[in-house]
């Protein structure tokens, strides 16, 4: 037998290696189907169905030509980027822990570390083909206008998804198994996602959750995306601010206590 | 030559638990080393802190002449290991992983052959998680080697394989043993240990209790020899209790069944043969390695650890 022959020298470099394991990665999320069902496919089928409902065409004021079916695209955008941050991150991560795949990583060159660093980057690039998927079909569709300020709305993205992130990486970090991550991320996005106005617009909320919404990540991202959207200017700073703190302090957070 | 594992009065507890004790032992080039023990006597966290899985509280070790915490990057290169409760991704497939595997090595060993050598083949585009016990098992092991390691580390080698699945694993690790890959060998099979290892170090309550070959091993223990056989004629127990070299006579039916130190054998049959009686059926027990391992522990090797 001859089981132990080396090779022919393939590319067997670091920066392959890591690249070969991000690829992997973004296929195991596929594979795992929460993301791509409910963070991309569920959010798709929203949007379809609420460019049918006739009342969304109105305009939300008279003589405007911003309807509430506009008001909703960004809304779907952070639906996917919450779905894929707060659930399918920390289910994977959480159960790579349990079932000891970080643990066998560690006896390899490549390190767990770069196992989360996939599986972020991974996430990532679902929630970047989704974004593009939603404003293509909401444009094509139903009409809807680009944004008008894409430099901006780009910045505002990036930032959401930093800020969202970081809360699922926290989440991994602070659950004990994979049954409480689901669990904790699930139960974090039903509040989460109604500060972004996902059953009732930000502006015929109580003033009390008016007030309270531009601090959560999903309200800041919201007036982001709208600021960018619909008014056309770069996104002021109070919420781009706010995203970044989120991201900031939960990614301190989760590095803090993370556990292999 | 330097060993290839040195460890020297490694102590390690969890809280109040002390997982090991003391134990030293060396490792040289090119042989399989086996660790046996009963179950928490400290077998897995011994070659975790080997692994550089865990810091040990005291004493050192050196693998390779690294360090492995401090030179943990180095280590990872020239140390394959499989874990006893390591999984890997669970839809990932046979062979995505061990392609993958392969290329996190700088120079990896040709995966193809491996997933064949283990008779994965045919499972090569099945995932992870729809593997049977031995299947993963047998995984783990190729994921183990897929690096080319100057050093293997399996810890419950064939727990879970089936016979067939158990000498083939043994062929094949003698197999990559004829490298010269060092291998250490954490079991509870004493079969696997008589039939792999050059040396076996025993492990109770964090200690090492003694450092043989199996052989070696089973003598120390002073286990006696077990004679059957079924005499052609009458014969007199007299003939055989006054020598020296038997301890003890009984029968079973038309069985004689004698027990004595190593040299009862030839004691036994030179005093049938002077007397003109064949022995019939005729069946030597050897202490075995689990013989000696219960002799020496007071325990049973079982089933997990």
């Amino acid at each position: 037998m001859s089981i132990l022959n080396t090779a022919a020298p393939v590319a067997a470099n670091r920066g392959s290696a890591t690249w070969r394991l991000t690829k992997a990665e973004i296929k195991l999320c596929i594979r795992e189907k929460t993301g791509p069902l409910w963070g991309v496919g569920f959010p798709l089928i929203l949007l379809v169905i609420l460019g049918n409902v006739p009342a969304l065409g109105e305009p939300v004021e008279a003589n405007g030509d911003l309807t509430y079916f506009d008001l909703y695209v960004p809304v779907i955008i952070l639906f996917n980027l919450a779905i894929l941050a707060l659930t399918a991150l920390p289910t994977i991560l959480a159960g790579y822990r349990e079932n000891g795949v970080l643990r066998r990583m560690r006896t390899t060159p490549i390190g767990p570390a770069r196992v989360l660093a996939a599986q972020l980057v991974a996430n990532l690039a679902i929630a970047l083909v989704a974004v593009v998927l939603f404003l293509t079909v909401a444009r094509l569709g139903f009409g809807v206008r680009l944004p008008q300020n894409l430099a901006g709305f780009a910045v505002g993205w990036l930032l959401a998804a930093a800020a969202l992130l970081s809360i699922g990486l926290l989440i991994t970090a602070l659950a004990p198994g994979r049954g409480p991550a689901t669990a904790i991320g699930t139960v974090l996005f039903f509040p989460m996602m109604f500060f972004a106005g996902l059953w009732v617009p930000i502006a015929q909320m109580p003033p009390l959750l008016q007030n309270i919404s531009p601090y959560t990540p999903l309200g800041a991202g919201m007036q982001v995306f709208q600021e960018a959207s619909y008014q056309g200017h770069f996104p002021s700073a109070q919420p781009l601010l706010t995203l970044a703190g989120y991201a900031i302090i939960c990614s301190v957070a989760a590095v803090r206590w993370f556990r292999w | 030559m330097p060993p290839v594992i040195e460890v020297r009065n490694l102590h390690k507890r969890y809280g109040n638990n002390v997982a090991v004790d003391d134990v030293s032992l060396t490792v040289q080039e090119g042989e399989i080393f086996g660790i046996l023990g009963p179950n928490g006597a400290g077998k897995t966290t011994t070659v975790e802190c080997i692994e550089g899985l865990r810091v040990p509280d005291r004493g050192e070790i050196k693998v390779l002449g690294l360090d492995p915490h401090r030179d943990h990057a180095e280590l990872t290169r020239r140390l394959g290991v499989q874990l006893q409760a390591g999984q890997i991704q669970e839809r990932l497939e046979v062979a995505e992983a061990l392609e993958l595997y392969s290329s996190f090595y700088p120079n990896p060993a040709d995966w193809r052959g491996l997933m064949d050598g283990l008779g994965l083949a045919g499972k090569a585009k099945t995932r992870y998680a729809k593997l049977s016990g031995g299947q993963k098992q047998r995984l783990s092991i190729a994921l183990a080697l897929v690096g080319s390691p100057q050093v293997a580390i399996l810890d419950e080698l064939t727990t879970g394989l089936d016979p067939q699945a158990r000498r083939d694993t043994w062929d094949l690790i003698e197999d990559v043993r004829s490298r010269g890959v060092t291998i250490v060998l954490v079991t509870h099979f004493m079969e696997e240990a008589e039939r792999l290892c050059d040396r076996v170090a025993l492990i109770d309550a964090g200690r090492v209790v003694m450092v043989d070959t199996p052989a070696g091993l089973a003598e120390r223990a002073r286990i006696e020899q077990r004679i059957q056989f079924r005499p052609s004629r009458q014969l007199d127990d007299g003939l055989l209790t006054s020598l020296p070299e038997v301890s003890s006579v009984t029968r079973r039916g038309e069985t004689v069944i004698v027990s004595g130190n190593s040299d009862a054998l030839n004691a036994v049959t030179a005093v049938l043969a002077r007397n003109q009686i064949v022995a019939e059926r005729l069946r030597v027990e050897q202490a075995s390695l689990e013989d000696a391992f219960v002799e020496l522990t007071g325990k049973r090797p079982d089933a997990t650890s």
